[in-house]
């Protein structure tokens, strides 16, 4: 043999091998084709733990190319644990290029967040989702929830919210907020803030979502009907906050708080850390004062503690710290 | 060519990119039914059956999708050969045990409830029906709307299968349920989810 050696054995091209590939991507078709519906599908060991977005995950190995642009957020931002770690798996395995600018991406894998500059039709959203069945909690059993799908039988769904009202006095889910596709499936939005659920309604970009654990993959195609659940006396609302982020003056977007010291310090700051650093890096934008000074450009060098302007001790945000579990 | 080489030349030449190639145009096809999403010659299948259908095929079917050919292509022993030495994907007796179903003649196609349909509970048992059609232009417009489509959108493919507007109809009704359709021209390709709605045909 004249053959060169090729030193080691590496992985196929973004880790799953074509067979798994092409089950998978069959699944993301009937998916895509029955808006809401989850598809049950051949679940992977990956290399990494179960809740640490193997499904999402295997939908992004399964749809990736050479050519293709990822970013990975976690709770919006580009630079937590998982996003870093899934990013650095797919440039290894891949060899894609990434990136945390939400323009420049082509495919974007989100735990739950959907980023806030608004998403092209050139741009694919992956989800990573730990229990895809909104009823799973109303009723353990698969086979009764199958059904519950089957006959479009989303009533219990439906008392759960009635409850809620009963209890709090307002629809009291904040994420995980059930919604209804196309009129037909009720479908998890993965644990999206209910902030969210609006940007999924007539998204221009397909948004997939894969299960890994549950092994389920669910898609919502593009210019797809997603209604959020409610009751005419009780609309479906987002949260609101009434501060702008402390570090960009941003409105209208999501904020996470940020526990500055021991003694009741706090910030609210943008979820989409992308977003955030593109407007205190933009002079133009309208900046929150004097607050966000020395964090131009820099991106994430900015740490909390020391941008005293933005040191608050506010009580907690209405609608924060409130789950519906 | 003897039957051997014709059933082993004409794969992909780069399985794993061309695969992911031709899934990505399908997968764009789904999600926006109606835009045609062009698909460079990645397959050189034996006649009847198309560049454009071998290569899906190549992409979608395996061992474990029972693959359905009709009479034009069930008729040429290299075409079986070919789908079987590249994908390895059984031959499914009957249209309703199939996965996939390749038509080469889909105006003489048997009629689309007769296919894998899902159930109820699992709507995704269904056959994917990959449909060879000449272009995607010069049939009767099909003024489509639906889940993936803005506003409207148009496609026009000859020679579709008879009545076919009265059975998509009967095929929207049977929703979630239903077959979905791929759409294999040379050189591009098109879907129709079983959720697309054809509004209008003109004559």
């Amino acid at each position: 043999m004249t053959a060169q050696p090729t030193g080691i054995a590496t992985y196929n091209f973004a880790y799953l091998d074509d067979q798994t590939k092409r089950m998978i991507r069959r699944a993301i078709l009937k998916g895509i084709a029955i808006p809401g519906y989850q598809v049950p599908f051949a679940s992977r060991e990956m290399p990494m733990p179960y809740g640490w977005g193997t499904g999402g995950v295997q939908v992004t190995a399964s749809i990736i190319g050479p050519d293709d642009v990822l970013k990975v957020i976690d709770q919006g931002a580009d630079d937590t644990t998982n996003a870093v770690s899934i990013r650095a798996f797919f440039k290894k395995v891949a060899k894609v290029a990434v990136t945390t600018e939400t323009a420049k991406a082509t495919i974007i894998q989100s735990r739950h967040r959907i980023p806030e500059h608004p998403l092209t039709a050139a741009q694919v959203l992956v989800f990573q989702v730990p229990i895809p069945e909104p009823l799973r909690f109303l009723e353990p059993r698969e086979t009764e929830t199958r059904k519950m799908h089957a006959l479009e039988e989303y009533g219990l769904m439906h008392v759960k919210l009635y409850e809620d009202i009963a209890r709090h006095g307002r629809i009291a889910t904040t994420y995980a907020y059930p919604v209804k596709v196309e009129g037909r499936y009720v479908m998890d939005p993965s644990p999206t803030p209910k902030f969210d659920n609006p940007k999924m309604h007539c998204s221009p970009a397909l948004q997939l979502f894969g299960a890994g654990r549950e092994k389920r993959i669910y898609a919502v195609p593009p210019f797809t009907d997603v209604v959020s659940l409610d009751f005419e006396d009780h609309p479906f609302e987002v949260q609101t906050f009434d501060q702008p982020c402390a570090l960009c003056g941003a409105e209208n977007v999501y904020l996470d708080e940020v526990i500055l010291d021991d003694h009741g310090g706090h910030m609210f700051v943008c979820s989409d850390t992308d977003h955030c650093e593109k407007r205190r890096g933009d002079s133009t934008s309208p900046s929150w004062g004097g607050r966000a000074e020395g964090a131009g450009g820099s991106g994430l060098a900015t740490t909390p503690a020391t941008s005293t302007p933005a040191l608050r001790a506010d009580p907690p945000h209405e609608g924060e710290g409130k789950e519906a579990e | 060519m003897d039957i051997a080489t014709q059933s082993i030349d004409g794969g992909f030449a780069e399985p794993v990119f061309n695969a992911q190639a031709v899934f990505r145009a399908i997968m764009n096809a789904m999600a926006r039914p109606g835009t045609v999403q062009p698909l460079p010659q990645l397959a050189r299948p034996p006649a009847p059956l198309s560049a454009t259908a071998g290569a899906v095929a190549l992409s979608l079917c395996d061992n474990d999708t029972p693959v359905w050919l009709d009479p034009p292509l069930q008729a040429e022993a290299p075409v079986k050969a070919w789908l079987g030495f590249h994908t390895g994907a059984p031959l499914a007796n009957t249209p309703a045990d199939a996965h996939f179903a390749l038509i080469a003649n889909p105006k003489e196609m048997a009629a689309l409830d007769g296919f894998a349909q899902g159930t109820q509970e699992y709507p995704d048992r269904s056959t994917t029906l990959i449909l060879l059609v000449s272009d995607l232009v010069s049939g009767p417009s099909l003024l489509l709307e639906g889940p993936g489509i803005e506003k409207t959108s148009m496609i026009a493919p000859p020679g579709m299968p008879r009545h076919f507007v009265e059975q998509w109809k009967q095929n929207n009704q049977r929703f979630p349920r239903g077959v979905d359709l791929i759409l294999a021209a040379p050189g591009s390709l098109a879907c129709l989810p079983r959720t697309t709605r054809i509004k209008t045909m003109e004559a």
